[in-house]
């Protein structure tokens, strides 16, 4: 049987404790202000959430695979997401986008420059990798960087990025193009694009995030389109290898996909809990709904999906930790991955159709869950690009 | 300086709370956690810790509780206590406040015994029983002087200054260490314990002590020594429906305040 150790359980229950006290009582209000709570944030970072898996010297806990130190980020966003999806997503992308490129990749200055405010949780990062033609296809990036002297000159754009335009954002690592490279495929010789990532620091001339979004859910969440017209940053900011802008991205991405499982975990446990609470509660035909079976069996599945979502996130978080082999750990992060968001969506629209009418009132979290959940099912890969991900695990040559 | 702060295993006061046969709390039976108004005194001792960090300061959690209490000692730990004590044995079940001091007395005693203790810090009560007198009484037993309910605890060298909010008025009190402390909920949030904290704690010592290692006799203490006994023990009754006063002719303000009245509320 799959188990969380005691100290693991003790970690749960401290943050759940601090999400109840410091995030829960002011979730719905955030929600509705768009607002970006930077002293939450900040005592996110007080508590150690975000130097989790970063090492002392930055500020970090030091936490090793055999210490559970993935695992315990993945409980500290499951319960942040408990009450508050925005605070959730806001720790996973800190981490999982804007301290793990740096902190895998940087040279040691680099290191030294930004991880110490990072891991605080005095600033976060973002990672810019989406833009308005490049989604699932990361690859087709667009945006170019050019060397000019000992700067790069940054042109082009990035939509949807996280963490990257709040008051507190230190910086964004984009990937762009920094050339060319002739390979062969097929016989003929094509013009790959050479893809870097590149360091740009807020606050950079020409560099500008734009108006935040309007987004359906994570209201609390900080996301913006990004723009960069000939902004110039020092050759030293390229981040890792040129060239290698890609594959370093994809490189760190399996962990973020358990991450926004734990996210999803998080979800459904809000949904049983609330409607839990509420089948007990509010009465019809002279009983509480919970005593129907077309109620009773609802929540039923709710606790079925919440259990088989925990144990894919938390066994595949265990084998981030345990150092699992690549392709098995990648194989059960998409998995976890799909699982859990599509569980999350279920879950939201369970959750909302046990409160009834009121399910579509803000006065209740349940109706902020619905709008909250889709996006597990989008960002950091849809479930199409999971399923892709999945089969090929299997063997079959999907393209 | 050597720091002891007490800290109590109470049952949680979110759970059901049961009662034994002989109507003492039941302590084995039902979650616990360190009660939070000695978070405040543990967190209290870890500041002057780091506010004196050129110092060599270390802070011992200290618990008298059956083998469950150990987590309490646990949580001060992850907190960011140095190192632990924990009293147990069968004997202590049912101490009164007087058996309690004692064994926590005699504790601190041998604690003293291996290095000097300075200052002993205690939360201003506990949330289980809430008497607030075990400060008082250690104090009394270790003739140290009391500093007690503190909101603000300033420190140098030798001497403690604090604030005491009282309804009227605050006071400012000096002492001069060694001294026995206890502190209220307002003199600073307690902190979170850290997962590194938490990690750090397992590897931390902690001592257990039994009664004879004490010098204490099974008979000073427990039920059978306590000066008080609880005879009888109800659950709080059920809410019951209130009272609907239907204002109308203009008599429901008066209706209101005579009910008032007939409660002493007014
Ligand atoms: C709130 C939010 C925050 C985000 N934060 C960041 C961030 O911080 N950094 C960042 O770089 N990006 C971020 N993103 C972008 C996110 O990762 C992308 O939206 C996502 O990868 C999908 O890309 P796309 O929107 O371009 O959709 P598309 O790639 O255009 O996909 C459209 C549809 O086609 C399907 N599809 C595409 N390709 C295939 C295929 N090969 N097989 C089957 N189906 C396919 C998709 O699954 C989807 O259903 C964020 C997005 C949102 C909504």
């Amino acid at each position: 049987m799959f188990e969380l150790s005691r100290e693991h359980e003790e970690f749960r229950r401290t943050v759940a404790e601090f999400a109840t006290a410091e995030v829960a009582p002011y979730a719905a209000q955030w929600d509705r202000d768009h607002h970006f709570p930077v002293d939450t944030v900040r005592k996110m970072g007080e508590l150690g959430l975000f130097g989790l898996t970063a090492p002392e010297e930055y500020g970090g806990a030091g936490l090793t695979g055999a210490d559970g130190g993935f695992t315990s980020l993945c409980l500290a966003i499951e319960e942040l997401g408990r009450v508050d999806q925005s605070m959730g997503i806001t720790l996973e992308a800190a981490v999982g986008l804007g301290i793990n490129p740096i902190l895998t990749f940087g040279t040691d200055e680099q290191k030294a420059t930004w991880l110490p405010d990072l891991v605080a949780g005095r600033a976060v990062a973002g990672f810019g990798l989406t833009e308005p033609g490049a989604g699932s296809d990361a690859g087709a990036t667009r945006t170019r960087a050019v060397l000019d002297g000992e700067e790069w000159v940054v042109d082009g754009a990035k939509q949807f990025i996280t963490n990257s335009g709040s008051e507190i954002t230190s910086l964004v690592t984009v990937t762009a193009r920094t050339g060319s490279r002739s390979v062969q495929r097929d016989g003929a010789t094509v013009e790959k694009p050479e893809i870097s990532t590149i360091i740009v620091p807020a606050g950079t001339p020409g560099f500008t995030a734009e108006k935040a979004y309007d987004k359906l859910g994570w209201h609390a969440s900080d996301t913006h389109p990004l723009s960069f017209e000939g902004a110039r940053v020092p050759a030293e900011n390229l981040l890792g290898e040129r060239g290698r802008g890609y594959a370093q991205f994809l490189a760190t991405l399996d962990d973020g996909r358990v991450a926004i499982a734990a996210l999803a975990v998080g979800c459904i446990q809000a949904c049983l809990d609330m409607s839990l609470e509420y089948a007990g509660q509010r009465q019809t035909f002279g009983g509480p709904i919970g005593r129907k079976q077309g109620v009773a069996f609802q929540l039923a599945d709710l606790e079925t999906m919440l259990r088989a979502a925990r144990l894919l996130t938390y066994s595949a978080a265990a084998m981030k930790d345990a150092g699992a082999p690549v392709a098995a750990f990648k194989q059960a992060a998409a998995i976890a991955k799909l699982h859990a968001t599509e569980s999350a969506v279920s879950a939201t629209r369970i959750a909302t159709q046990v409160f009834g009418g009121y399910g579509f009132m803000e006065e209740y979290p349940v109706a902020r869950f619905y709008r909250d959940a889709k996006v597990l099912e989008i960002g950091e890969g849809t479930s199409e690009v999971q399923r892709m991900l999945i089969a090929r695990g299997l063997g079959l040559p999907v393209e | 300086m050597n720091i002891v702060v007490c800290v109590k295993h109470v049952p949680d006061a979110t759970a059901d709370r049961k009662f034994e046969s002989d109507n003492t709390v039941d302590r084995e039976g039902v979650d616990g956690l360190l009660s939070e108004l000695d978070e405040y005194a543990v967190e209290q001792a870890l500041q002057l810790r780091e506010k004196r960090s050129d110092e060599e300061i270390s802070v011992t959690a200290l618990t008298v509780g059956p083998a469950k209490a150990a987590d309490a000692v646990r949580k001060a730990l992850q907190m960011g206590a140095d190192k632990g004590v924990h009293v147990s044995d069968d004997a202590i079940a049912g101490s009164d406040y007087l058996g309690t001091s004692l064994v926590l007395a005699k504790a601190i005693e041998k604690i003293g015994s291996e290095q000097k203790v300075d200052l002993v810090v205690f939360g201003m009560a506990s949330t289980d029983a809430s008497g607030g007198v075990v400060p008082a009484m250690v104090a009394e037993r270790l003739g140290l002087p009391q500093v007690t309910l503190a909101s603000v605890i300033e420190s140098q060298g030798d001497q403690v200054r604090i604030k005491r909010d009282g309804d009227t008025a605050t006071e400012v009190i000096g002492a001069t260490l060694p001294i026995v402390l206890s502190v209220t909920d307002q003199s600073g949030e307690a902190r979170y314990p850290s997962f590194k904290g938490i990690m750090a704690a397992k590897k931390k010592p902690v001592e257990s002590y039994s009664l004879s290692d004490l010098g204490v006799e099974a008979s000073e203490v427990g039920a059978e020594a306590a000066y008080s006994a609880v005879e009888e023990a109800t659950a709080r009754p059920p809410r019951t429906a209130g009272e609907i006063v239907t204002d109308e002719d203009g008599s429901g303000a008066t209706a209101l305040a005579e009910f008032l009245a007939s409660k002493k509320f007014i």
